[in-house]
């Protein structure tokens, strides 16, 4: 009965095939959406998660206030000074190096072509901190990043914007007032995960920043590396100890600094990226019930016009629940049929995003079986009303019916 | 045969209530033995389709009360007159009531399908059907591309196709001309006489009634006669 229940709807929705799509469209959307937001979701939170971990399990990032990510509050709390990060060096055991980095966004000028880079002024350990190779040239040493010399170290697409495919090194770049020398190209890293180009960027010695850009002594991160055959926690809670200390807290107050280990920050960041899944997804499902009731309104017709065929049904014998049965199912056939080509259309979509996007496509079985099963749910709830009006017809009002 | 197939005592049947009500059947009794013919005639609107509708257990009586083989109808559920119908009827309406876009043979397997037989089967016992109506060959065409007489014959393909006891036929030749109208006459009169199947068929014509053993007269949802035909040649009847 179930079978041939299930061939009857088929063929019903191969008769009306035009009104069939556009009665599933809403739940093609719906369903598609759903998967494509919590599969580039997922993807987007993985992918943030496996940049942060390549930086190294070793990475501490110190930083004034108390949250990292959107809506962090730095407010109020004062900068750190390159002088805190020499504390560190030679207060903390197991440190392998201390990294004060200060940046400014500015425009660049070389041989009369723009360019806008952020500028990051730091000491010469942060390349090996941020596991970056050097491509040709060398990186600043320690003569001139005491003296603040105008020389910096230049990202792969900052040279193709300026020089071309010329060698960069050697050559000048007008940034601001003063003119700077190129003293050696990065490898390429490509683009991150949040889409943002890695290799855009230009690196100068810290005091080079300060004095030309920033005008101001201040170091907005420190980083810190730990030694291997150190302990991280142990390095933390030294850190933490020796900022408190050089910051004045008392010993009832909060820190008005964070000390984050690269696990935590990809943790924060994720956190916030499966936030902006949850709503994105609650969307997407409303559209799911737009799509239900579509499918109740069509089976409401569906059954006004097929009055005589239900009258006569009835009048060969057919029960109150055989009835009942063929609408529910033409109506889960239906809202199945289009949570099947929502599937599909969401895994192209999740392909292309993921590409797009430049995050790991996660094929997620679970979304994909829920969103199946509840766009069947919705067959059921929804065909439910006009099966029951159907089968509850009279046989000979129904048979009288034009 | 003691039990009669069908037994109405003081059936009546009112549509509506209040002032618009109207009594279509005003106390009716009428039984029918198993294997007869009978033709039910009467002006328009006397009530004759209301009376098969409650014979063939669509409908059920306002007052009165109607016995199948013994079994009180208006007693019966939806569902369990459902199932009689399925097993021990068979009707063929006032107009063809033919699944329209569905083919001869589909239409006629309906039945079966609510029966539960296995597909193989339902196939065989549709083609027999048709083919007993004579529309070997048939079946794969929709009604729109049948004649009105081909319609009906798939009508009543449908209608005896489960093998009923009784077959309801509301004016099977109301649509047709003088030709066809004989041919499906003729083929109610051998499922009547070979299969022993119960007919019981209203019609206008007094020509289509001269095929039924049996004819009762309807006038304003009364009986106003019931005549055996042998009776009738005779000259007699009964009021
Ligand atoms: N569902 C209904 N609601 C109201 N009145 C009805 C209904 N069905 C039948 N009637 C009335 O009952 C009377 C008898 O109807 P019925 O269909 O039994 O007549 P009939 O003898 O079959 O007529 P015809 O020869 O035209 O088919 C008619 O006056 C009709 O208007
Ligand atoms: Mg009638």
């Amino acid at each position: 009965m179930i079978w041939n229940a299930l061939l009857l709807a088929l063929r019903e929705i191969r008769r009306n095939l035009m009104r069939s799509f556009l009665t599933i469209l809403g739940i093609v959307i719906g369903v598609s959406a759903v998967i494509t937001m919590v599969t580039l979701g997922n993807g987007a939170t993985r992918a943030v998660s496996d940049q942060i971990s390549s930086l190294g399990s070793n990475l501490l990032i110190i930083r004034p206030g108390q949250h990292l990510g959107p809506g962090r509050d730095s407010a109020g709390s004062a900068a750190f000074k390159v002088a805190d990060a020499d504390a560190l060096r030679n207060q903390v055991n197991g440190l392998a190096a201390v990294v004060p980095v200060s940046s400014k966004s500015v425009t660049l000028v070389a041989m009369s072509r723009n360019w806008s880079a952020g500028v990051t002024g730091t000491s010469r350990d942060w390349f090996s901190a941020g596991k970056w190779q050097i491509a040709s040239g060398r990186v600043f040493n320690e003569a001139e990043e005491r003296a603040g010399a105008a020389v910096c170290v230049i990202g792969e697409t900052v040279r193709r914007e300026l020089f071309g495919g010329l060698d960069p090194v050697g050559r000048k770049i007008r940034v601001k007032q003063f003119s700077c020398e190129v003293i050696g190209l990065l490898t390429s890293k490509g683009q991150s995960s949040m889409g943002n180009d890695q290799d855009d960027l230009v690196a100068m010695p810290l005091r080079t920043v300060q004095r030309r850009l920033t005008g101001s002594v201040d170091v907005a991160t420190l980083m810190v590396s730990v030694r291997d055959d150190a302990s991280m926690d142990l390095a933390k809670e030294q850190i933490t100890w020796l900022m408190r200390e050089r910051r004045h807290i008392g010993p009832g107050d909060n820190d008005d600094f964070s000390v984050m280990d690269t696990r935590q920050i990809a943790e924060t960041l994720s956190s916030t990226t499966k936030v902006m899944t949850g709503l994105l997804g609650a969307v997407a499902a409303v559209s799911l019930l737009v799509g239900g009731i579509g499918i109740m309104n069509i089976m409401l017709v569906s059954v006004t016009e097929r009055t005589r065929e239900i009258g006569i049904r009835l009048a060969i014998g057919a029960l109150e629940r055989e009835v009942l049965l063929q609408f529910l199912i033409e109506a889960v056939a239906l809202a199945s049929l289009g949570g099947v080509v929502g599937i599909i259309l969401a895994t192209m979509a999740s392909i292309s995003g993921a590409a797009l996007m430049h995050v790991p496509y996660l094929f997620n079985p679970v979304i994909n079986l829920l969103s199946f099963g509840f766009s069947a749910a919705i067959g059921v709830i929804f065909g439910y009303v006009p099966a029951r009006r159907a089968a509850r017809l009279d046989p000979i009002e129904a048979l009288r019916h034009e | 045969m003691s039990e009669p197939l069908i037994s109405l005592t003081e059936v009546t049947r009112r549509f509506g209530t209040g002032a618009a009500a109207f009594q279509a059947l005003r106390g009716v009794d009428l039984r029918i033995d198993e294997g007869d013919f009978v033709a039910i005639m009467g002006p328009s609107g006397s009530g004759k389709s209301s009376l098969m509708n409650i014979l063939g257990c669509l409908d059920t009586p306002s007052g009165g009360s109607y016995r199948f083989r013994g079994l009180a109808v208006e007693s019966l559920s939806r569902d369990q007159r459902a199932l009689l119908r399925r097993h021990a009827l068979g009707f063929v309406f006032q107009g063809f009531n033919l699944l329209a876009r569905t083919s001869a043979q589909e239409n006629v397997e309906l039945p079966l399908l609510y029966r539960g037989e296995p597909a193989t089967q339902r196939r065989e016992h549709a083609r027999a059907a048709l083919a007993s109506v004579g529309l070997d060959g048939w079946g794969h065409h929709s009604p729109a591309e049948l004649s009105g007489g081909q319609q009906q014959r798939v009508a009543i393909a449908r209608a005896l196709v489960t093998g009923p006891s009784l077959l309801l036929a509301d004016e099977p030749t109301g649509n047709l001309d003088t030709e066809r109208s004989r041919e499906i006459m003729n083929l109610l009169t051998d499922l009547n006489r070979d299969k022993g199947i119960t007919v019981v068929m209203v019609t206008h014509e007094a020509d289509m009634a001269e095929y039924a053993h049996r004819v009762v007269r309807l006038v304003d949802g009364r009986i106003a006669s019931d005549v055996r035909q042998a009776e009738r040649q005779d000259g007699g009847g009964r009021a």
